[in-house]
């Protein structure tokens, strides 16, 4: 029998924990696909953040550490600028980098430093219960905002990658989804440009991926899938927002 | 070999280049910025890493990815940027990263004064950060003993997986004295087979981490992580006596101070006191034995404790006399100084 498919070597045997629907394990196995691809799992280190994504370090393949509430990028800039020759990436949610880590990833994208960061954005704190987060939409119902996120009470949601994107030091920025397998394959793409333009020195690299929490917003997979569609694309427009080898 | 005149930030900085430091970030703070500033041109130099960070909470963070993939890193700040870095301390705990951190100290509660002080004693051996974590603090009193100490940090630090203090005041930081460059005794230390550096072969991947949800794990954790702070006390601890042998009263200083109280005590002498002067030269672990000891002698009538704060290692001097003595207490916090005649003044009182 011939193999057609199997698990990346960029993923260990441990069985992942995430909710069943949770976009974390798709994205998990494309930073591994990437990883085997481009033949690095044997000298990357990963930096994985408090959050839903906890625990990634027993995932992934290579290299792996665990950083305090948002200061991943802190860790990776150190560990890149002291191994100028070992990728290294950042895997964090919403809650830890756009909000209790915001100066460390906006410092290490202005310094230019040539680390990738996977961004899952799921417009929820995941792991603590669903609360709030700088992502969350406005008029969105999570534990801390019962009646809808509003403006007066809580600003405005954060477009990271927009904002990111404004520093010279961020030399490829893109926003993807794997709602589907058109996406997942442009999200695939985007990861893999992301961590050859990071091997290649270009700068910063960042990739956001909207993701689904089924568990905390209370709609099946399928519907998630659906209210991310309608409600979050409209708000955090997919596609390649910064690219510094693009034409023009 | 030559003596040669070194301002004491500048020293301690040259001193972690020469003890292999290949890392250093920090964040301008006074009195202790001419360290990133000697790092900023003379770490590349030398091959090595320097950055300037965006925050003192970033700064230990770096030191965390730097040390955790096995690079001998350090940084250097100042009381209201080693309060920032407190988190990150326990982090480093926690994931058992070794490192090398100096506190220059200042006058504080908050911004206080950028004079010399001596008042994040408590941050230093109690522990800032969560969690039950200890490090071994050095407290050298002079320029010599400190470039000799930041160097045997390094190897304090890989030796036990662990994070090393220097604990200094502004003045050591600020004044210039003639010192010695000497090689200092290595230790042997083992490989450091747990950073990430990458697998490179390796037939598993290492992680560097302080989680350990479940609470049995994380109780062993601590267990273990109380055994190697075991050693540390045995192994670490270091103090010096001067006329302490038939002394009245003992002077317990540290830091600038102890060099204040050594001028006190030779003028108490001078007029027929015996004065005696008790120095920890690690302030964690603390000499209690060696204390308790000297609390022990009949002739010992009482203790004075001098400090550049309200009063915080003096709770220390308490552990280690056990109310065999009493203790008296002279301290002036936010940047101003003992001086010789105080400290002569008190130590007489209530003697014979």
């Amino acid at each position: 029998m011939a193999i057609v498919y199997q698990k990346s070597k960029g993923l260990t045997d441990t069985e992942l924990h995430y909710c069943p629907g949770c976009n974390h394990g798709i994205i998990h196995k494309l930073v591994a696909e990437t990883m085997e691809e481009l033949g690095i799992i044997d000298k990357t280190v990963g930096v994985c953040p408090v959050g839903c994504s906890v625990f990634a370090y027993n995932y992934f393949a290579c290299d792996m550490q665990e950083a305090a509430h948002g200061r991943a990028p802190a860790v990776a800039t150190a560990i890149k600028r002291t191994h100028p020759d070992m990728p290294v990436f950042t895997y964090q949610g919403d809650g830890d980098l756009t909000s209790i880590g915001a100066a460390e990833i906006v410092h290490a994208a202005a310094r230019g430093e040539k680390f990738t960061t996977i961004f899952v954005n799921n417009a929820t704190y995941g792991m603590t219960g669903g609360q709030m987060a700088p992502t969350t939409l406005i008029g969105q119902k999570t534990t801390t905002s019962p009646l809808g996120r509003t403006v007066e009470q809580a600003g405005y949601p954060i477009r990271e990658a927009e904002m990111l994107a404004t520093l010279d030091g961020a030399a490829y920025v893109a926003r993807v989804c794997v709602t589907d397998i058109p996406n997942l394959n442009k999200a695939k793409k985007a990861i893999k440009t992301a961590f050859q333009r990071q091997m290649d020195g270009d700068g910063f690299t960042f990739v956001e991926v909207l993701s689904t929490c089924p568990t905390n917003w209370g709609l099946s997979p399928v519907d998630a899938l659906k209210w991310l569609k309608d409600n979050m694309i409209p708000y955090y427009p997919l596609g390649v927002i910064k690219d510094t080898r693009a034409e023009g | 070999m030559a003596k040669e005149l070194w301002k004491g930030n500048e020293a301690i900085a040259e001193a972690a280049i020469r003890a292999g430091c290949t890392a250093y970030f920090g964040y301008p703070i006074t009195p202790q910025s001419e360290i990133p500033e000697y790092m900023s041109l003379h770490m590349p130099q030398s091959g090595g890493v320097f950055l300037q960070t965006e925050s003192e909470v970033s700064t230990i963070n770096m030191l965390y990815g730097a040390g955790g993939s096995g690079v001998r890193v350090m940084t250097t700040t100042s009381s209201p940027g080693f309060a920032l870095m407190q988190e990150g301390m326990g982090y480093l705990a926690g994931a058992q990263v070794p490192c090398v951190i100096c506190n220059c100290m200042r006058g504080g509660p908050g911004l206080g004064t950028i004079q010399p002080a001596q008042g994040d004693y408590f941050e230093a051996t109690r522990g800032g950060g969560n969690g039950d974590y200890e490090n071994v603090v050095l407290a050298p009193s002079n320029m010599q003993e400190a470039v000799d100490m930041v160097q045997e940090a390094f190897d304090i630090a890989d030796q036990y997986r662990n994070p090393c203090l220097l604990l200094i005041d502004g003045l050591i930081g600020q004044m210039m004295e003639p010192i010695e460059w000497h090689e200092v005794k290595h230790r042997d230390l083992p490989p450091k087979d747990w950073a990430t550096d990458g697998r490179n072969g390796r037939d598993h991947h290492n992680i560097i981490n302080s989680l350990y949800i479940d609470p049995v794990e994380c109780n062993n954790f601590n267990t273990e992580l109380q055994k190697k702070f075991k050693l540390m006390e045995e192994n670490e601890c270091r103090w010096e006596e001067t006329d302490c042998d038939d002394a009245e009263v003992v002077l317990v200083a540290y830091g600038t101070p102890a060099r204040i109280s050594l001028s006190a005590m030779e003028a108490l002498r001078e007029h027929g006191v015996k004065a005696g002067l008790f120095r920890p030269k690690t302030v964690w672990p603390y000499p209690y034995e060696a204390l308790r000891k000297i609390s022990k002698q009949d002739s010992v009538k009482k203790f004075l404790v001098v400090e550049m704060s309200e009063g915080q290692m003096i709770q220390d001097v308490e552990l280690a006399v056990q109310g065999r003595k009493p203790i008296e207490f002279l301290g002036h916090a936010g940047g101003v100084m003992p001086t010789v005649e105080e400290i002569a003044e008190m130590a007489m009182k209530g003697l014979k």
